[in-house]
C-alpha cells in the first residue's frame, strides 16, 4: 500500500499549501487525484514521491513508515518510486544524452551491468530510436524528451508510480501512447500507480479510480493562489 | 464583412534552420491562411511540427540562423521583410498581443508581478502616474482572472496556471488587433482553460476588428474558441477546415487529423501509431505516409495543398451544395 495520512505539507509553516490529505493506493491499483490549478496537488505527489517533506503526517510505503526524504530517503524505498512530472524540460538534465538520462537511475544505484538490456527493452517501449536517444533535451521536442522521461521512471522497475500531470504539455497522440506504457508496465508487473492531474475525462479513462481534492483533503480549495474561486466570483 | 481584409495574411511562409556542417531543417512549409476580423483560428498539431516556430517568425523573433521566405501580412506591413526596430516599437505588444508559451520565461524572475504590469500599462497605454496605473494593472490582471492580492509575488512563487494567466493579462493591455496565443492553456485545469479561452474569445468579439490565432495542442480548447482550425504535420498544413464540421459531424477528412481525435480519451484513446518525421529528414512525398493506414502508392508523390486539404485519399468532403456530378444521379 502507499498511504498517505493527514498530510500537511507546504513551503512557509504558517500557511501550508496542501492540509490534512488523505489517500491510499492499492497495490496494483491506479488512483487519479483531480484538483484545480493551484491547490497542491503537485505538492502532495511530491511528499508520495519522497521529494518533499511534509509539516506533519504519516508516509507508509509497504506498511512502514517513511521517515527521510529527497536525498535521505533510504536507497530501497527510493528504488520502489518512480515519477513523471509535467515539464520534462524542468526535470531532464540537459546536459545528458537521452540514453544516459534514462539509464542514470541504474548508474546511481550500481547496476551499470543492467544498463544494456534494459535500455534495449525501454527505448523499444517508449518508441525511442538509436537517433534520438544519443540527442541532449534541447535536441529533441518534449514529446520526446517525455518519453524518456517515462523511460527513466520505469526503469528501477519500481512497484509505485507517481504521475504529475505527465500529459499536460503533450499532444493527444503522444498522451495516449505514454498513457498506454504506464499501463502495459503496470499490467506486467502489478505496479500501483497515483496519477495527478486537473483534466477529469483523461483520469477518469486511465485509472481504476479517481479522488477529488476535496475529499482527500475534507477541503475545497482554498489555498493560496486558488484563484479559480475569486475569479470565478469575479466574472 | 466578407469584403473586410484579413487581420493577418499568411502567404506561402516556409522557415527554415540551417545547422553546422549544412544540415537543414524544414520547420514551416508553404503555409498559407488567412484570419479574418472577428475570427479565432486554431493551429493544432504534434509536439515540434512547426506550430511555435510559425508564430515566432510572425513576431520576428526567429533566432539568426533561420531562413524565411514567402509572406506574412498584418494590413500592409510583411511581417517577414520589416525591420526589427519596427518589429519593437510597433508590432510586438501593439498590433500583436503575444501570449506564449512557457509563461515562467516570459515573465522576469527579478520583479514582482505587479510592476511588470504597471510597466506595460506605461509602455502601451496612455495610463500616467501612480495610483492610476495602479488601477489600470490590477484591471488588467482581473481581466485574464489573476487575483490582485497575488499581485506582489514574484514568477517563482505562482503555480502554473497563475503564471499563465498573469502573461495573459500583460498580452491583454496593449488591445493589439492580432491576438497571437501559443499553447495559452498548457497546465490549466480545465475551468481556467474555459476562462482563459473564453476570455481570449470575448477580446476578439468586442469589436469585430481583431482575429486571434491561437496555437495549441488541447484539442477541447480549440473546439471551444475555434472558428475555424488548421492541422500542422512536419511543418504543413494539412487540413483547413470549419470548426463545427471538423469536431463534429463529418469529422476531419485527413488521416492525420483523424488520428488526433481518436487519440482523445473521451473518443477511442489510441494513439497514432509511430512518431512525427525528423524535420531535418523528411520524405519527398507525403510525410505521414510511414503512419497512414491509408497511404498507396500515389503517396509517395507531395500531395498539394488545396486551400482545405493536402491528402491523396481523404474523407469524402462535406457537401452543403450539390457537387456538379451529382446532377446526372
Ligand atoms: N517555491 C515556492 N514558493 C512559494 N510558493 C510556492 C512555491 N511553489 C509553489 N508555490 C505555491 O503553492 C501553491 C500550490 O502549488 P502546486 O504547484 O502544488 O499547485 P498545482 O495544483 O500543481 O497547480 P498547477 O496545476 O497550476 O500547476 C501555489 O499557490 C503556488 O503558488
Ligand atoms: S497523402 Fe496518402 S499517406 Fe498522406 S495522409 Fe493522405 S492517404 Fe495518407
Ligand atoms: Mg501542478
Amino acid at each position: 500500500m502507499l498511504e498517505l495520512r493527514a498530510i500537511t505539507a507546504g513551503y512557509d509553516r504558517r500557511a501550508p499549501v496542501v492540509r490534512d490529505a488523505t489517500l491510499t493506493v492499492a497495490p496494483g491499483e491506479s488512483v487519479g487525484l483531480l484538483g484545480p490549478s493551484g491547490c497542491g496537488k503537485s505538492t502532495l505527489a511530491r511528499v508520495a514521491a519522497l521529494l518533499h517533506r511534509p509539516d506533519a503526517g504519516t508516509l507508509l510505503l509497504d506498511g512502514a513508515p517513511v521517515h527521510r526524504w529527497r536525498h535521505r530517503a533510504p536507497r530501497e524505498l527510493r528504488t520502489a518510486v518512480g515519477v513523471v512530472f509535467q515539464q520534462p524540460r524542468l526535470s531532464a538534465d540537459p546536459r545528458l544524452r537521452l540514453t544516459d538520462l534514462i539509464a542514470e537511475p541504474l548508474r546511481a544505484t550500481g547496476r551499470r551491468a543492467a544498463v544494456p538490456v534494459r535500455m534495449a527493452e525501454l527505448a523499444e517501449t517508449v518508441g525511442l530510436t538509436p537517433d534520438l536517444l544519443a540527442r541532449r533535451p534541447h535536441e529533441v521536442s518534449d514529446g520526446q524528451l517525455q518519453r524518456a522521461c517515462v523511460a527513466r521512471a520505469l526503469v528501477l522497475r519500481p512497484r509505485w508510480l507517481i504521475c504529475d500531470e505527465m500529459t499536460a504539455m503533450l499532444d493527444a497522440s503522444t498522451t495516449a501512447a505514454l498513457v498506454g506504457v504506464v499501463e502495459d508496465y503496470r499490467a506486467s508487473t502489478g505496479a500501483g500507480l497515483l496519477a495527478v492531474g486537473h483534466d477529469r475525462t483523461l483520469l477518469d479513462r486511465w485509472c481504476d479510480r479517481t479522488a477529488d481534492w476535496e475529499t482527500v483533503t475534507g477541503r475545497s480549495c482554498g489555498g493560496p493562489g486558488a484563484g479559480a474561486p475569486a475569479g470565478k466570483a469575479a466574472s | 464583412m466578407t469584403e473586410r481584409p484579413p487581420v493577418l495574411s499568411v502567404r506561402g511562409l516556409s522557415v527554415r534552420f540551417l545547422l553546422p556542417g549544412g544540415r537543414r531543417i524544414a520547420a514551416v512549409t508553404d503555409a498559407r491562411f488567412d484570419v479574418a476580423p472577428g475570427e479565432c483560428l486554431a493551429l493544432i498539431g504534434e509536439s515540434g511540427c512547426g506550430k511555435s516556430v510559425l508564430a515566432s517568425a510572425l513576431l520576428g523573433l526567429l533566432p539568426a540562423n533561420a531562413q524565411t521566405a514567402g509572406g506574412a501580412f498584418l494590413g500592409d506591413l510583411d511581417l517577414l521583410t520589416a525591420d526589427e526596430r519596427t518589429l519593437a516599437r510597433t508590432v510586438r505588444g501593439r498590433r500583436i498581443g503575444l501570449i506564449p508559451q512557457s509563461p515562467a520565461a516570459h515573465l522576469t524572475p527579478v520583479r514582482t508581478v505587479r510592476s511588470q504590469m504597471e510597466e506595460t500599462v506605461a509602455q502601451l497605454t496612455g495610463v500616467r502616474g501612480r495610483t492610476a496605473l495602479r488601477t489600470a494593472a490590477e484591471r488588467a490582471a482581473r481581466r485574464a482572472g489573476f487575483p490582485p492580492d497575488h499581485l506582489d509575488r514574484h514568477p517563482h512563487e505562482l503555480s502554473g496556471g497563475l503564471a499563465q494567466r498573469a502573461a495573459t493579462a500583460l498580452a491583454l493591455i496593449g488591445d493589439a488587433p492580432l491576438l497571437l496565443a501559443d499553447e495559452p492553456t498548457t497546465g490549466l485545469d480545465r475551468d481556467l482553460v474555459d476562462r482563459t479561452v473564453d476570455e481570449l474569445r470575448r477580446h476578439v468579439d468586442a469589436d469585430g476588428d481583431r482575429a486571434l490565432l491561437m496555437i495549441t495542442h488541447d484539442l477541447a480548447a480549440a473546439e471551444r474558441v475555434a472558428d475555424r482550425v488548421a492541422v500542422m504535420y512536419a511543418g504543413r498544413i494539412v487540413e483547413l477546415a470549419d470548426a463545427k464540421a471538423f469536431f463534429g459531424a463529418p469529422g476531419p477528412r485527413h488521416p492525420y487529423s483523424r488520428g488526433l481525435l481518436d487519440a482523445l480519451p473521451d473518443r477511442a484513446f489510441t494513439p497514432i501509431p509511430g512518431m512525427p518525421p525528423e524535420l531535418g529528414d523528411l520524405p519527398d512525398g507525403c510525410a505521414f505516409a510511414a503512419r497512414c493506414d491509408r497511404a498507396t502508392d500515389a503517396c509517395t508523390a507531395l500531395p498539394p495543398f488545396t486551400g482545405s486539404i493536402a491528402c491523396h485519399h481523404p474523407a469524402p468532403a462535406p457537401a452543403p451544395a450539390p457537387a456538379p456530378e451529382d446532377i446526372r444521379a
